[in-house]
């Protein structure tokens, strides 16, 4: 985003504050007011594509979670990341944007499933990725990556065969990079959390 | 009255080979399996890999892929399995008609594979009985092809009417013994 641009754009919606980024522009934006920015940012400053719609879940902060825009110009040739806190811990709501952008449809069904942040005002918000009875969003911190045992979604084959969803066995998974230090040495490296008739399962 | 032969003429006959039952129906079965593609992910490519003109499973005589479980007798599981999709291939297999066989392609549908998730079922015989695992990720042609050839011999070792006695009949209706069921996880 060109400079003028962003100083406009700050200008014209003082609630917005700028936010550390690595590559493009980003802003912070109050829940409330993101159907107002978004329809700005559409019709005046020419951000006609929504490429991406995905959430942050900060664990134990307050506010846990915060949901994550990103615009492409295709006149401009910018990309502007917009961020959206969520006023509620328990309950994640935002605004929806299909009304704006047809690509917010799909984009936010999926956030809903794996994140659990309800947004209001879509048309068809059912899970897009897990089953419709499934009754976990697994992308938050508090689910654990083998996942937790369930019953399969068609309960006539599981009768038929006993089978379940099951926490995955880890064998020597998962591979985790540690994050910090130079690439050469935060190679993914097996956090051994398998278990074996020696070594217990550990509980979800 | 004449001395008549109770032997058996080649000259009006034509040539005749005694055998078994079992011997024969198995070496018809197994010389025209009809693969049912249950493509799920990438393992599919190598599938039509060994389909096509350079591995050509045509010389095993099982080439005819249906696409269709009715018109088919062994599904391929070719793929990473994911509990949505489960029921799809649980349905789908009950679908085919008896004699039915089920070769798990990959390290996914064998075991899960690199998929230790809460998404992906950990092996499809979780839910369906699997005559062959095939190893690799996804595996070479030739080690479908060497998979299809060791289930051709267990065709050859089965009792061809196995399905059709009246001990069986019963145990019919019940699910097959899966290796999944009422395993420790």
């Amino acid at each position: 985003m060109a400079e003028s641009d962003f100083a406009l754009l700050k200008e014209r919606f003082e609630y917005l504050t700028e936010r550390e980024s690595a590559d493009h522009c980003a802003v912070n934006c109050p829940a409330e007011k993101l159907v107002e920015l978004c329809t700005a940012l559409r019709d005046e400053f020419d951000y006609d594509m929504l490429v991406d719609v995905t959430a942050v879940d900060w664990d134990a902060q307050s506010p846990r979670f915060t949901g994550i825009y990103h615009f492409l110009s295709t006149s401009k040739h910018e990309y502007l990341r917009v961020a959206a806190d969520c006023p509620d811990d328990i309950n994640p709501t935002l605004p929806s944007l299909c009304e704006l952008f047809a690509a917010a449809n799909w984009h936010e069904r999926e956030t809903y499933d794996l994140m659990g942040i309800r947004y209001e005002g879509h048309p068809n918000l059912r899970r897009i990725l897990m089953w419709d009875e499934y009754p976990y969003h697994p992308l938050r911190k508090d689910f654990p990556l083998a996942g937790i045992e369930t019953p399969l979604p068609a309960a006539d084959v599981a009768e038929q065969t006993g089978a379940t969803v099951i926490a995955a066995p880890m064998m020597g998974g998962p591979f985790v990079s540690s994050g910090d230090g130079p690439m050469s040495q935060t190679e993914p490296r097996a956090r051994d959390e398998s278990w074996t008739e020696k070594k217990e399962k550990p509980t979800n | 009255m004449d001395q008549k032969t109770v032997a058996y003429d080649s000259k009006v006959e034509g040539e005749v080979i005694v055998t078994q039952a079992d011997a024969v129906i198995n070496w018809i079965r197994k010389h025209s399996v009809w693969p049912m593609p249950m493509g799920l992910a990438c393992c599919a490519i190598e599938l039509m890999a060994a389909g096509g003109s350079r591995f050509d499973m045509a010389r095993f005589g099982m080439e005819v892929m249906r696409f269709s479980p009715r018109q088919a007798d062994c599904m391929i599981v070719a793929g990473t399995v994911t509990y949505k999709m489960a029921e799809v291939v649980r349905r789908i297999y009950e679908q085919m008609a008896e004699p039915k066989w089920v070769v798990a392609m990959g390290a996914c549908a064998s075991t899960g594979g690199m998929y230790r998730s809460y998404a992906t079922m950990q092996g499809v015989d979780r839910i369906i009985p699997v005559d062959v695992y095939v190893s690799g990720c996804p595996p070479r042609p030739e080690a479908l092809l060497d998979a299809m050839i060791k289930l051709q011999d267990k065709i050859g070792r089965e009792s061809a009417v196995k399905n059709l006695t009246a001990s069986n009949a019963s145990k019919r209706v019940a699910a097959p013994k899966l290796a999944g069921a009422g395993k420790e996880n």
